[in-house]
């Protein structure tokens, strides 16, 4: 088309600067997208840190994970981070080289480049090398190639899982159905997540380097009918399925767990948010409320692992975090009681994320008769005791049987209860030469149980902060407890 | 035919859009570097001017677990809420330094005090203070024990505390002590009985 007219002229000017105006606006709104888009990758991206990818790395020092890194489409990890636990390590930058010590290993890699230099040796990774922020960054699929050259021992990579093993580091196990129980032996102690479903009882490993030679085992037994073992994102998981709820217990210092029916009896469960928070400010004293046609047995010892889930508490070592050890210890403080004749239930069994109203829920519906909640402190040694701090002066001794309390100091009238227990357990404490001390805490969810309820912290013994998840340790200290709440037992049942 | 004007402010734009990608992109890969770094080196604020006067601290231990009370020269202002502020200033300086008995976040700071009826102090900290903070129930306790102790010891009539975290009501310190909850500054100070 060709303009030629004084009008036309005028027409094609208009419209040109409103071509302008629009283009303009277009970009600018592009420019925005751009922006509003980043920010919505970020949210997303902090979103997908919760199930991040992962590589597990087990070996004779140390067994932890790290997390995967993905460039140009390939998973990547540090491999200054991958191999710091096993041994001393440094690395230095010069422009595109990254050289890096590793015991008496010096090794070298350029930056976008497939070649590197172990020793003298030169060695050709599947994919480029990365340099990042003086990060250097291998792909997974370099891993067999670089480590048996760097730490001197065979590896095993399960690469479609993410599990790395260093020069034999397994744990392996057997699984047999005895009198409608399967039992698993574990060739050293483990210390897994559970958590189940109607039907089904899920064991996951994030630590044990956990492995066998079958994926699936059926049994002909009527109530457990089989067990299947499968690797994922640098953990282990063997899942059981059953014809009704099952139940995980923890014996031979954590070598064997045995796989049972669930009493269903008692309504407790490890899903999260099947409890919700109290719709009040007031809690049912001594509130047991079953549901149409359950029958609720009490149970003497509610034990609440703290902690949990996306919650992970103190981190108590570089690999080992406080809900790990509080669960590994109530494993071991249930077994105790329950070999004294004192029935103990666990409030979270699984590695789920419980707030501190269902767990005053939970332990306030299972009716027991003493509430303990553990904790876990690499600080200070031995055992802290705790009981709930409330307002003083407290109200008057109050009664127990009254229908609704205050939900904020719930725990008033059983704080003499709770007082009898600490004493009991501090006096057997005292008695095995072991330092404890007792104290007030403003910690949750003590003020809201509605029973004898104290909180435990255990500290490192001689040994040190290793104590903390030393199966020995925690044995040791569970039965010393289990024999303070023993000796108060007459107690706390003639008073409730 | 294309107008000048046109592939001017559509050449303008498309630098301008580039510009400001890059800046967006080069900025989100820094924050959470400058993040840590700016909460790392922030400084406690200085105490205003005025006279010294002798006031009593309790200080937290953490290799023996115990509060001990101590006397400090601090100056302090007027005002009853500024004497508060001040006061906890004073407290948390002594956790930052070098040969901090119970070290906390370098970053930590009152951002201010209320006090919003007889009796209720409320203590509104930063950020830095509780995500820092480290995690333990005698840690943490020792830290709350502290400040309410300190702040019920040197102004009477102080009976409840809360303490907010940037403004907000938190659940916990750093996963173990309850902030959710008033503070009962006589239960505090039997707490603080059995601390020492």
């Amino acid at each position: 088309m060709h303009w030629s007219s004084g009008s036309n002229f005028q027409l094609a000017k208009k419209f040109s600067y409103s071509s302008s105006v629009i283009t303009s606006l277009l970009l600018l709104a592009a420019s925005f997208c751009f922006i509003a888009g980043n920010s919505l990758l970020s949210l997303l991206a902090q979103n997908a840190n919760n199930g991040e990818k992962k590589i597990t790395i087990y070996s004779s020092t140390a067994n932890y994970s790290l997390p995967i890194t993905e460039r140009n489409g390939l998973e990547y990890v540090g491999l200054l981070e991958l191999l710091e636990p096993v041994g001393a390590v440094n690395a230095k930058v010069s422009g595109k080289k990254w050289s890096l010590h590793f015991k008496d290993v010096k090794s070298e890699f350029t930056s976008g480049d497939t070649r590197a230099r172990i020793q003298k040796n030169d060695v050709t990774l599947p994919a480029n090398f990365i340099l990042e922020n003086g990060r250097g960054l291998v792909s997974l699929s370099s891993l067999t190639t670089l480590l048996p050259q760097m730490l001197g021992v065979p590896i095993t990579f399960h690469d479609s899982a993410r599990r790395l093993f260093i020069a034999g580091s397994e744990i392996h196990f057997t699984a047999a159905v005895n009198n409608t129980a399967l039992v698993f032996n574990f060739t050293l102690p483990v210390n897994p997540m559970i958590a189940t479903e109607p039907g089904k009882l899920r064991m996951v490993f994030n630590h044990e380097p956990l492995l066998s030679a079958l994926n699936a085992l059926t049994f002909a037994d009527k109530t457990i009918h089989s067990t299947t073992f499968r690797e994922n994102n640098g953990a282990a998981e063997i899942e059981i399925t059953g014809s009704g709820p099952l139940f995980a217990k923890f014996s031979n210092d954590g070598r064997t767990i045995t796989v049972i029916p669930a009493p269903q009896a008692v309504a407790l469960t490890t899903q999260p948010g099947s409890n919700p928070p109290p719709a009040s400010q007031t809690v049912a004293s001594g509130a047991a409320t079953p549901k149409a046609g359950a029958e609720v047995k009490p149970v003497f010892a509610i034990i609440d692992a703290s902690h949990g889930g996306d919650e992970r508490g103190a981190a108590l070592t570089d690999q080992v975090a406080e809900k790990d050890v509080t669960l590994a210890f109530a494993r071991h403080l249930m077994q105790e009681l329950e070999s004294r004749g004192l029935s103990s239930r666990l409030l979270r069994e699984g590695d789920v994320t419980l707030t501190l109203e269902q767990r005053a829920n939970r332990g306030n519906t299972a009716n027991a008769s003493v509430y303990i909640c553990l904790h876990a402190a690499s600080d200070g040694n031995g055992i802290r005791l705790y009981t709930a701090l409330l307002p003083a002066p407290l109200p008057a001794s109050g009664d127990p049987k009254k229908l609704f309390s205050d939900w904020n100091i719930a725990q008033s009238p059983f704080l003499q209860l709770s007082h009898i227990v600490e004493t009991s357990i501090a006096a057997e404490l005292s008695n095995r030469h072991i330092p404890s001390r007792s104290l007030m805490a403003p910690l949750g969810p003590l003020n809201n149980i509605t029973t004898a309820a104290l909180a435990i912290e255990l500290g490192p013994g001689d040994a040190g902060v290793s104590d903390l998840s030393s199966h020995q340790y925690q044995q040791e200290m569970a039965s010393y407890i289990a024999n303070g709440v023993q000796a108060a037992r007459a107690q706390l049942e003639a008073k409730r | 035919m294309i107008s000048r004007a046109l592939i001017i402010s559509v050449v303008v734009m498309a630098a301008v859009a580039s510009a400001m990608s890059f800046y967006v992109w080069r900025t989100r890969s820094r924050a959470e570097h400058v993040d840590v770094l700016s909460s790392r080196n922030r400084e406690v604020a200085a105490p205003v001017a005025g006279a010294t006067e002798q006031v009593t601290l309790y200080i937290a231990y953490d290799d023996a677990g115990v509060l001990r009370a101590e006397p400090f020269r601090i100056a302090l202002p007027a005002g009853r809420q500024q004497r508060i502020q001040e006061l906890l200033r004073a407290l948390l300086k002594a956790y930052v330094g070098k040969s901090s008995p119970h070290p906390i976040d370098p970053g930590s700071s009152i951002r201010d005090v209320y006090l919003v009826e007889p009796g209720l102090a409320v203590i509104d900290v930063n950020g830095a203070f509780a995500n820092g903070h480290r995690s333990g129930v005698l840690v943490e306790e020792l830290t709350v024990a502290s400040m309410v102790q300190t702040l019920s010891a040197n102004m009477a009539g102080i009976t409840r505390v809360k303490i907010l975290v940037d403004g907000k009501t938190r659940d916990t310190l750093a996963g173990h002590v309850d902030l959710a909850s008033f503070y009962d500054v006589s239960a505090v100070s039997r707490l603080a009985a059995q601390l020492q």
